[in-house]
């Protein structure tokens, strides 16, 4: 067990010094992942520069929901977003290289390049997050304190589980290109508004079929003492780290399977 | 540009009809390289489509009950979604480093022992993918999204030839602009930079994150003047929806050819800099 830990702070002290030995680059890098939330954040404010309120709710309480969201996706895609990369080890045959050491598949695939750049996008989040928390004026019980710091984590465990469970797809299609954007970028966009803002069948599939309202919508709702417009009991609030839990093992399991049915391409 | 080599008998027909001809060939390659990604064609089309929904929503959540937005209505607004998501691959905002690779690998070189001016050549073979891409990508969001919402469709006969025109001069300008990024490889070793500030820019001054027309008014003017960023994307949207009267919209289109000329002036510009410059790496 300790051979293997050293074996993955070895990999993972490669990655940090290899990202940082271009420092101009790595500057930029920073800055420009920053740039990406900080326009995500922008987005909500110029749409609230024209009406007053979104879904029902005022700009202050929406924040919250932002910052849940964007802190989340990004602390995720800092630690297992680059699995997206999946399709092409797969398909240039460097995943064959990954099995065959006598390391786990999945741990090696994130510490080989550990995106450094993305910290400043994840400590953004984390800045909206508690400026928004802050500034909603919420009515703080010891139950609050304790969602306020377990929300975001098991929303953070959400979105890594839904990056692996997408980036699975690739071992079945190849070609799959930007589908997996689909559910991980659209989960980010979805889960950055009130979810009374869609409708139909397409909000029921995103926020409950896949879970995406308990990422940031319904711990806001309790954060905030709101009750859910659409009709759901306040515990809803509390159910995030159950959900967080469950994806989890939907992605370990659709990780496993893919794994399985994984062929070399061969090349 | 001519098709002069040196081993060649200079062709006696007229130069124009050669020059159509071999950029009309570059076309139909540009089209068949790309008509190949069937596969990847049909997940952009997925994804592009569940984008199109949550845009959708969230928008018209913001024209809430009183209907209408910054001077667009709820029908407006969705055919502004719809069509900007099939819109989006045919100008490829991102994505497209194949010049700024060959210029670091060094295959440019084989770019420029041909006869075909690089910047000619590149924009026929980008031609040909936009009019793949308008087949494969445009098509379907636009045909998707009125089963779930009420579009708009245009009133006025005059703005579909106008859309139509509006979108190729976007394809032309947005070529330009990714020309120029891609260039910078010619100084810089590592493009990087360069293309994550151009992605940050257009995503989010093109009207692509939200209709430029919610920003307020003493920023519209000079976005539309001072960049080209306006003129890739919200220009041909706004005339499709009609936001504007028709002398508007012919101006607006007016200023995206604007644009279009001096960007591609400033490619061929910087190209002969480059040329002057490069020494390609590797034997």
């Amino acid at each position: 067990m300790a051979e293997r830990l050293a074996a993955y702070r070895a990999l993972l002290g490669a990655q940090a010094r290899s990202q940082a030995a271009y420092r101009t680059s790595f500057v930029v890098d920073l800055v420009g992942n920053v740039g990406a939330t900080v326009f995500d954040v922008v987005t909500v404010l110029v749409l609230f520069g024209v009406t007053r309120e979104l879904g029902g709710f005022t700009l202050r309480e929406a924040l919250v929901i932002v910052g849940l969201s964007s802190f989340a996706f990004a602390t995720a895609d800092l630690l297992v977003g680059n699995i997206e990369r999946l399709p092409r080890y797969v398909r240039t045959g460097l995943f064959d290289a990954v099995l065959v050491r006598p390391l786990g598949a999945l741990p090696q695939l994130l510490l080989m390049d550990l995106p450094l750049r993305k910290v400043s996008r994840a400590l953004f989040g984390l800045a909206v997050l508690v400026v928004a928390v802050t500034s909603a004026g919420i009515d703080w019980t010891p139950a609050r304190l304790v969602l306020v710091l377990v929300a975001p984590l098991a929303a953070v465990v959400f979105f890594g589980a839904v990056f692996v469970t997408t980036a699975t797809v690739s071992f079945y299609w190849i070609d799959s290109g930007e589908l997996a954007n689909s559910v991980t970028y659209g989960g980010r966009d979805f889960t950055s508004y009130p979810v009374t803002v869609y409708g139909g069948w397409f909000r029921t599939l995103f926020a409950y079929g896949m879970g995406f309202a308990f990422v940031s919508y319904h711990p806001a709702l309790a954060l905030l003492g709101r009750a859910d417009p659409l009709g759901l009991p306040a515990w809803a609030g509390w159910a995030s780290p159950v959900v967080a839990l469950v994806a989890a093992a939907v992605a370990a399991t659709a990780w496993r399977v893919g794994v399985r049915h994984y062929r070399s391409t061969g090349s | 540009m001519g098709s002069v080599t040196a081993t060649v008998a200079p062709p006696t027909g007229s130069n124009v009809t050669r020059w159509f001809r071999t950029f009309g060939a570059i076309v139909v390659a540009g089209f068949r390289r790309h008509a190949t990604y069937r596969q990847a064609a049909l997940a952009g089309v997925v994804t592009n489509t569940v984008f199109g929904f949550l845009r959708c929503y969230i928008f018209l959540a913001v024209a809430g009950t009183a209907g209408s937005v910054a001077g667009y209505d709820r029908a407006q607004l969705a055919t502004f979604v719809w069509a900007g998501q099939g819109l989006l691959a045919v100008i490829l905002l991102w994505g497209w480093t194949d010049l700024a690779d060959r210029i670091r690998t060094g295959e440019i070189a084989s770019d420029l022992l041909r006869p075909v001016h690089p910047v000619t050549s590149y924009l026929a073979a980008d031609l040909g993918r936009a009019g793949f891409a308008s087949l494969s990508r445009l098509l379907p969001p636009v045909l998707i999204g009125p089963l779930f919402f009420d579009v708009y469709l245009p009133r006025r006969w005059a703005t579909v030839p106008l859309f139509a025109l509006s979108v190729l001069v976007a394809v032309v300008l947005c070529f330009g602009c990714r020309f120029l990024v891609n260039a910078t490889a010619y100084w810089l070793q590592d493009v990087r930079g360069a293309v994550i500030l151009w992605t940050l820019c257009s995503g989010v001054l093109a009207g692509l994150y939200f209709p430029l027309r919610f920003l307020p008014g003493w920023l519209q003017l000079p976005l539309w003047y001072a960049t080209p960023f306006p003129s890739l994307f919200q220009t041909p949207l706004d005339v499709l929806v009609e936001r504007d009267p028709a002398p508007t919209q012919l101006g607006l289109v007016g200023l995206q050819v604007a644009w279009a000329v001096l960007i591609l002036a400033a490619c061929r510009l910087v190209q002969r800099r480059a040329e002057r410059r490069l020494v390609v790496q590797g034997g």
